[in-house]
């Protein structure tokens, strides 16, 4: 690990801050727009699965 | 032109991003990867930045894409407000959080460059500035979003401040051209060509590439979930009357 931070040199600090961050920035905004995704996937697939949205009052089989 | 049209309809874009999704996103994994690989092992230290050049490989496409997904959501508000098209509404909505996130890569990583090359995180030139403000204009606009229950509404008072905002683009790009900036000029989207030598630029535009493509995945995911939000919301809204209507009747539900 030593050898690999001198490798990149007295700036190492820097630049792996910027990649971390950077991969933070990126995984909260996939997981945040997955999660989403999910949430509403599973709200739609309930509503139809109780027969929202149809005009009569019965209950789908 | 006829198929872009016919494409621009919730049920066909369902069908036709779940097809392309997953397509997209390994390509874009992919040229990700070497990009990196490319960037951290193969690129030469500059003879001025040395090491710290790696930062660029983020800094660049990330400054690109702020102002690329910017830009679509103003043709998007355009779509909204001249020809008041649904999914122009969706897609603007969805782009503002992947925008607002590259802008903030960009300035986090613009900062940790500057304190070792100008020794300071921050100055206040007019790029530096311009892209700040760019990244307040998003989180304004998704506050927009938050603060205006109906989705028609907030999608016209969202459009116009969208078209409004988007004066700060062109500054940003020519900021470095127009006033005397601590910030370099452009170096890759320039008259006369690129400057960087080739062993950067393919990686730079590999990783430009490989991050606009993740950015394309991400919106398609974040629309797919707005069109089903929206869904959501018409069939609760219908699932309420019958129930209503039911209980009128006297009917259990």
């Amino acid at each position: 690990m030593s050898g690999f931070l001198d490798a990149i040199g007295p700036h190492a600090g820097f630049i792996l801050a910027s990649y971390g961050a950077s991969a933070l920035v990126l995984l909260g905004l996939t997981l945040s727009i997955l999660r989403d995704h999910a949430a509403q996937k599973r709200a739609l697939d309930a509503l139809e699965r109780r027969g929202a949205g149809r005009r009569s009052g019965r209950e789908t089989t | 032109m006829a198929s872009l049209i016919d494409l621009a309809n919730p049920t066909r874009f369902m069908r036709f991003s779940a097809v392309l999704l997953p397509w997209l996103s390994a390509i874009a994994a992919l040229l990700i990867a070497v990009g990196l690989y490319l960037a951290w092992f193969k690129v030469p230290a500059d003879y001025q930045q040395g090491e710290t050049i790696r930062i660029m490989f983020i800094h660049v496409p990330a400054a690109w894409l702020a102002m690329m997904f910017y830009s679509m959501m103003a043709l998007s508000a355009l779509g909204t407000l001249v020809w008041r098209h649904p999914l122009a509404d969706v897609a603007q909505k969805a782009a503002a959080p992947i925008g607002a996130c590259f802008a903030l890569i960009c300035l986090i990583t613009g900062s940790l460059w500057g304190k070792p090359m100008w020794g300071t995180y921050w100055v206040w030139d007019a790029r530096l500035t311009s892209m700040l403000v760019l990244l307040l204009v998003y989180l304004g606009l998704i506050a927009l979003w938050r603060v205006l229950d109906d989705p028609s509404r907030a999608a016209r008072a969202v459009a116009i401040l969208t078209l409004v905002g988007f004066v700060n683009v062109p500054i940003i790009k020519f900021s470095v051209d127009w006033w005397n900036t601590l910030h370099q000029p452009a170096s890759v989207l320039r008259m006369g060509g690129p400057t960087i030598h080739p062993s950067m630029l393919w990686p730079l535009l590999i990783l430009a590439v490989g991050f606009t493509l993740m950015a394309l995945s991400l919106h398609m995911v974040a629309m797919r979930a707005e069109i089903m939000r929206r869904r959501v919301r018409t069939l609760t809204i219908l699932e309420a009357e019958r129930l209503d209507r039911l209980a009128a009747q006297g009917v259990p539900a």
